[in-house]
């Protein structure tokens, strides 16, 4: 029978979540790697069994974590991450030239089709390989070595590669995003890349349409559509028709358009999924309702789903990689708070549920449907 | 021997339960039985010191015989009760929040 593993990602430990096609009862395990920061942990779309983990602490720094059954058992692979060449610098939030330097992996983005290659998108903002199942590291330079890139500046979280997306159709068209740098693309396997941030609007930079500097949130594709884009930024929800070439803002009714993760219903590639925060400076929902959003028609129009999710006194964030959705018939919608709940709909996000309430901060959530 | 303490969470990194015991060739200096520590257990690679120039993590300490000896030459020699395994060498996650 099919079933689900939800891979939550915290401060404190990884956390695995298991249940059948029903989606109704579930099994826990964890704390893995306790106390550590656990920022990503996703498993290789060619092997189910094999899950990476990005591990770390203020204390210790960076190890990567492999497991190839399924979570049951992990092994620490290679945790060096060495920029090629001399790094150069950055811009730091002053102004200032700044060194660039290696601080955390934030997401792990397996392979579409080779259990051992996985690229990582790390803090300051680059993009590793490997191919050998995790066990030695090398960057693709070329995104760092940008002409941009010594104009990036890090956003409030830091200046971090948070989001890879493969297409599943065009060998070597990679995405990346970077906060604040915007979104990039590479259509030669991660050897040449070129801002595609063409239609964003930010105030918050001197150049408010400018080719870089936008503090890109997230981004999201449907891998039957892929030269579809969405896009959580700072503030505005955006879509592109056309691979990231131009990109024009769906916001519409949304009660605010700033906010953390987006995300594409597994069979619907017009319905989409945010969750509005209200504000740069206020990381919690407007008037203490947790609501997602969802627009069945690609953007614009968007309706509030908040059956099963607390309707007062809420507080919590939602961080950007932590929602996700699961590919069974009826599509499964999940993500983490910064409050510790894991929320669940089987139903495309009509009904909600809590997995788990009390975990440590959310930071992370993946879904692997399993058969 | 040589007795190694480490943190809680680089002992369940590495697997360890307790003290490490280590036999350590030559001078017994930080360098030398990090170096050691590090052939035993890989994994404990770039947590406790860079894997380029060994410079120690800003958050950990190493302390042994009440001292402090954290901002020590890598390869000074370390005091007698280190070496005959009357005093451990203590691998510390300072305390730094978290």
């Amino acid at each position: 029978m099919s079933g689900v593993r939800v891979l939550v990602g915290t401060r404190k430990g990884a956390f695995i979540l298991t249940s059948d096609g029903r989606r109704e009862r579930w099994e826990v395990s964890g704390p893995h790697f306790a106390g550590w920061e656990i920022y990503h942990v996703k498993g290789s779309p060619a092997d189910p069994d094999r899950l990476f983990a990005s591990q770390s602490s203020s204390w210790s720094g960076q190890v990567i974590q492999r497991s190839d059954d399924g979570g049951v058992t992990w092994e620490p692979v290679g945790n060096r991450f060495s920029y090629d060449g001399a790094p150069g610098t950055h811009q730091w939030y002053d102004g200032t030239p700044h060194p660039w330097e290696f601080a955390r992996v934030w997401h792990l983005e397996p392979s579409l089709d080779d259990p051992d290659t996985v690229y990582a998108g790390v803090e300051d903002a680059g993009l590793f390989r490997s191919t050998d199942g995790g066990r030695q590291w090398a960057e693709l330079s070329a995104l760092r070595c940008h002409d941009s890139g010594p104009s990036w500046q890090p956003g409030a979280g830091g200046m971090c590669l948070h989001t890879l997306l493969l297409d599943p159709t065009e060998p070597g068209r990679i995405f990346a995003a970077i906060s604040a740098a915007g979104a990039f693309r590479s259509d030669d396997a991660g050897q040449t890349w070129r801002p595609v941030n063409r239609g964003l609007q930010s105030e918050g930079i001197p150049d408010p349409d400018a080719e870089v500097g936008h503090c890109v949130h997230r981004l999201a594709m449907h891998p039957a559509r892929p030269n579809v884009l969405y896009m959580q930024k700072h503030w505005d929800v955006m879509r592109s028709d056309d691979a990231g070439e131009s990109w024009h803002e769906v916001s519409g009714d949304l009660p605010t358009d700033f906010g953390f993760p987006i995300d594409v219903h597994a069979h619907e590639p017009d319905t989409v999924y945010v969750v509005p925060i209200t504000s740069d400076a206020e990381h919690f929902p407007p008037e203490g309702k947790l609501r997602v959003y969802r627009s069945r028609i690609g953007g614009d129009e968007w309706e509030p789903l908040t059956r099963g999710l607390p309707q007062e006194h809420c507080y919590v964030n939602v961080l950007r990689d932590a929602m996700a959705v699961d590919s069974l018939d009826s599509c499964g919608v999940y993500f983490g708070t910064t409050g510790g709940q894991v929320y669940a709909s089987a139903d495309a996000g009509d009904n909600w549920a809590p997995i788990v309430r009390d975990l440590p901060p959310v930071l992370s959530v993946e879904v692997q449907t399993l058969s | 021997m040589i007795r190694v303490v480490l943190p809680a969470h680089l002992r369940a990194l590495a697997r360890i339960n307790g003290e490490v015991e280590l036999a350590v060739a030559g001078p017994v200096t930080q360098r030398s039985i990090l170096d050691a520590l590090e052939s035993r257990y890989p994994m404990l690679r770039g947590t406790i010191r860079d894997h380029d120039g060994g410079r120690r993590r800003a958050f950990i300490r190493f302390f042994a015989c009440e001292l402090d000896l954290s901002h020590e030459q890598p390869d000074a020699l370390l005091p007698a009760a280190v070496l005959t395994g009357a005093e451990p060498y203590l691998i510390v996650g300072a305390m730094a929040g978290g």
